[in-house]
Formats: structure tokens, sequence, C-alpha cells
């Protein structure tokens, strides 16, 4: 990968989502701003229904906002982001070799730079003795690196990452979370994101942001202070990783609570 | 090593339920129940098999028939596959035709008959338009039920990529729906047999189904059971090797 490009920045202010549900308008995400640096891994806490999907929605392109702005400066990437989903929606007809080509297919990559770009990125997930199997005769540990592969060879400025772990079992998604922090590492790609897990969020990120129930708002952010290269195994047994953990909690818990209360009435 | 036994022997199995029938009809003849020269037993069908194999004029039966078939098969498929598809894709389509498959799809195929002998002629084109049009409304039906209903997380996938209309339409629809449009002709297949067999009942001079009614009229009960028996023949063959075929194109299906 190219050392002199960084990752995306992102500048989001004031966005603002609304929809029409069963019951009349619903407001999803209100006054969300945020600046993510180049480069930077940020995680996003927040109990179901805050709208933190929506809001990676909207940052894929997917989805459109009700109200605000998202900036984003690609610094000479030529793909803005590339999203990795909670299922890891391979095409099923499609072999481990061309999913991961898809986001190059579809850009119109000469054929030879996309078999050279596909390799590599095989290599970096560890996929390369799959290549010609279908999505059907992997595991599911392996179909979700095959989704981060397919993200990481578009060369994106972003990666929009929407609890992509979440249906991994607790070993494999420990591998997988530490073949992630290697990644991101080595690439410096700016990473966004989405886990319903503080610990997840403490494990892999810079930053957390910690959500809050419907309508979605920031409730706070928090600087994540361990150094990188991080060791997720010894980083997760320490005590000051304890210690934090039961501080967001805490933040968290309100949240959840009300969130609940929210849902019986 | 064991799994090729496994599906081999499961492909003998395919076969015993129709010769099981065979030797049913054939005992129960023997057995004295029933007018050979009415219901002839299979062994009498099958001399009369020899015969019309040695002289060639099956050959030119199952020539004429299959020709119309897989030739209106293929006329009428197509074009299904593609409405389908883009009635899935743009909602004008949709609407466009919706009304027109509703109004038209119940109508017996066989009814036109008459009026595409007057548009087409007694010769081939008028059975393989016949065809045609009977096969192209399961599959025109299949094909948007498929695509219409491929997971949402793959148009998501496709847009975030970037993915063309183009792409969209030749990697997402087409192979999202193919399972369902599998299916779809598969009944086709069967669709176009019945049809055709119809129409050359009344509206033609050579085909397996003019043989079957022709035996009829002079009374020649046992080239009649060979047309059908044919037909039964030719029905089996052509599924076998559509499911053959559906492996080669489908290998995701899980199996």
């Amino acid at each position: 990968m190219d050392a002199q490009r960084r990752g995306a920045a992102v500048e989001i202010a004031g966005l603002r989502k609304e929809y029409f549900g069963a019951a009349g308008k619903v407001l999803a995400l209100s006054d969300i701003s945020l600046s993510v640096a180049p480069g930077e891994f940020l995680c996003i806490v927040g109990p179901s229904g805050c709208g933190k999907s929506t809001l990676l929605r909207i940052l894929a392109g997917l989805d459109t906002q009700t109200g605000g702005t998202i900036s984003v400066d690609a610094a000479g990437w030529p793909v803005q982001n590339a999203m990795v989903f909670q299922e890891s929606g391979l095409f099923p007809w499609m072999s481990v070799t061309d999913n991961v080509g898809f986001g190059l297919m579809t850009r119109g990559v000469p054929s030879d730079e996309a078999a050279t770009r596909i390799e590599d990125a095989l290599k970096l997930v560890g996929l390369t003795k799959f290549r010609n199997h279908y999505p059907h005769q992997l595991s599911g540990g392996m179909r979700q690196r095959c989704a981060i592969a397919r993200a990481f060879v578009t060369d994106p400025g972003m990666l929009l990452m929407d609890e992509p772990f979440a249906a991994l079992d607790a070993q494999n998604r420990v591998i997988l979370q530490a073949e992630l922090v290697r990644i991101w590492e080595q690439t410096g790609k700016t990473v966004i994101y989405i886990t319903h897990s503080i610990e997840e969020a403490l494990l892999l990120g810079d930053r957390t942001v910690i959500m809050t129930a419907q309508p979605g708002r920031i409730k706070r952010v928090i600087d994540v202070p361990f150094p990188h290269p991080r060791n997720l195994i010894t980083l997760s047994a320490s005590a000051e990783f304890g210690q934090m953990k039961l501080d967001i909690w805490k933040v968290l818990e309100e949240e959840v609570m009300r969130a609940r209360a929210e849902e019986e009435r | 090593m064991n799994a090729m036994s496994a599906k081999a022997r499961e492909r003998a199995l395919y076969l015993i339920s129709p010769i099981g029938l065979l030797l049913l009809w054939q005992l129960l003849l023997m057995a004295g129940l029933g007018d050979r020269r009415f219901i002839p037993a299979p062994t009498d069908i099958a001399v009369r098999f020899g015969v019309l194999i040695e002289n060639g004029e099956l050959f030119e039966h199952v020539g004429a028939t299959l020709w119309r078939v897989f030739a209106g098969f293929f006329a009428g498929t197509i074009p299904a596959v593609a409405v389908g598809l883009l009635m899935a894709m743009f909602k004008p389509v949709r609407i466009f035709v919706d009304p027109l498959i509703a109004s038209l799809f119940p109508i017996p195929k066989i009814a036109l008959m008459p009026l595409l002998l007057l548009v087409f002629g007694f010769g081939d084109a008028s059975k393989i338009a016949l065809v045609a049009i009977a096969v192209f409304f399961p599959v025109v039906v299949n094909t948007y039920t498929g695509a219409a209903n491929i997971e949402k997380i793959y148009w998501d996938v496709a847009k975030n990529f970037g993915a063309s209309q183009t792409v969209m339409f030749t990697r997402i629809v087409f192979f999202g729906a193919l399972p369902t449009i599998f299916a779809g002709l598969r009944i086709a297949l069967a669709v176009s047999f019945i049809v055709l067999v119809a129409s050359e009942f009344v509206a033609s001079k050579v085909g397996i189904g003019y043989m079957i009614w022709n035996s009829w009229e002079l009374l020649q009960v046992d080239i009649m059971f060979v047309g059908i028996v044919t037909i039964g023949v030719l029905g089996l063959i052509t599924s076998v090797l559509f499911q053959e075929i559906e492996r080669k194109v489908i290998p995701w299906k899980a199996e």
C-alpha cells in the first residue's frame, strides 16, 4: 500500500434523520456532530435502535439524511468508502476471487492490475487457498475475512463496519479482531466501527462514541489511551482496561434502561 | 468416492418407479385382465417400437417434435427472462406488463392455435410460436418473483461498491434470480411438450402428436402407445439433462 496516502478526514455536522414509520414521524438521529481524523479508528457504541446503523448507512451513501452535512476529504483516495456488513453480504453466486474483486470490476480496474490487488488482499486475510471456493463452502469467520478483503482491496479512504463480527463465535471473534487491528495498523485507513460491545470498542478503537437511545444523539466521546501496536489478549486482561470498561458501562447503562422503558411503554 | 456412489445409487433409484409400473402392467395383461387388442402389453408396444425404429418412421416424428419444442422453448424463455428482470428493476415496466400477464396467462394457449395457423401457416412456425407463447408466462412470472425477492443486502453491497445499472442487471439481479428462473424453466419444459403434442393432433402431418392421433383414427392402438411412451421417455431424458445443466449453472446452490 502507498504509505504517503492518508486515510480520509470526515466532518459530520448537525446530522438529522427522520423517517415515517407506522406510528408517524420518528426521529432516528438528532444533531450528530463529529470530526474523525485521518487514519483514526473510531468506534460507535449504543443501545439497539439508537440509529448507529442508520448513521453508518448515511455515511455509506445507502441512505440520505434529513438535515445536516457530511464532508469527506478522501485525501487522494479514488474510493471514498467501503462497507463491511454484519452478515458478510458476499454474493453466493461468485467465487471468493470474484467477490473480493467486485469493487474493482465495478470501477473498471484493468484485469491484470485487479488480479494483483486481489492476490494481495487474499494474502492479507489468509484466504489464498480458498480463492475458488464459493461462500457456502466457507466458515462464518472465513466469510467475514472475505468481506474485509473485498472492502480493503478497493483501497477506500474510510472503512465502514457495521458489527462485522457480531455473528461469529467467541474464539473466531477474537482472532478476527486481532487481524483487523493488525491490518489497520499496516494500512492506516480511517475506520468507523459500529458495535454494541463496550469491550470491542475499547479493544479496537482510538476513540469511542457513546450514543443515546432514540433519538440517537452523541452522549459522550471517550479517548481510548491504549497505545498501538496492541496485543488484544493482554490488553483485555489488564486492570486499566477493566476499570475503563466499567466506567463506560455506567454511562451506557442509563441509556439501555431508558431504551427498555421506552419499549415497554 | 463414497459421495459418487451415493449419487449413482440415487440415479438408479430414479428409474425404479417407471420400470415397476411397466412390470405391473405386463403382469396384469398376461394374467388375462384386459383385452390386448385395445390395451397392448408393454412387450407388444416394444415390438412395434422396434419396427418403427427400424423403418425410421419414429425418428422422423421425434425429430419434428423435438425441433419444435426446443425452438419454441428458447424463443419463449429468453425474452421471458429479460422481461421478468426488467420488471423487477424498473417499476414502470412492471406497471405496464403486469395487467397483460394477468389477463393473458389464464387463456389456454391451445385456444390460440387457429389464430396462429392463420398467421404462420400450416408449417413448423405456427407450432413453434404456440410453444413460445405457452412457455413465456411461467418463466416471466418466476423470473420476476426471483429477482424481486433478492435479499436487500445484495443491493446494498452492490450500490456501496459502485455498481452501475448494467452491473446490477447482469451480475446481481440475474444471478440472484437464477435458482427461481430454473424452477420456471422446468415448468416451461413440461408445458412445451403438453401444448405441442396437442397442437400436433390437429394441425400437423408429422410429429409425435400427429402419430398418436393418426393411429387412433386407424385404430392402431399399439402405435398410439408407442407415441405416448415416446413422449414420456423424451420428457424423462430432457428433465434429467436439465438437472445436469442446472447443477453446472448454479454451483452455489446448496445440495
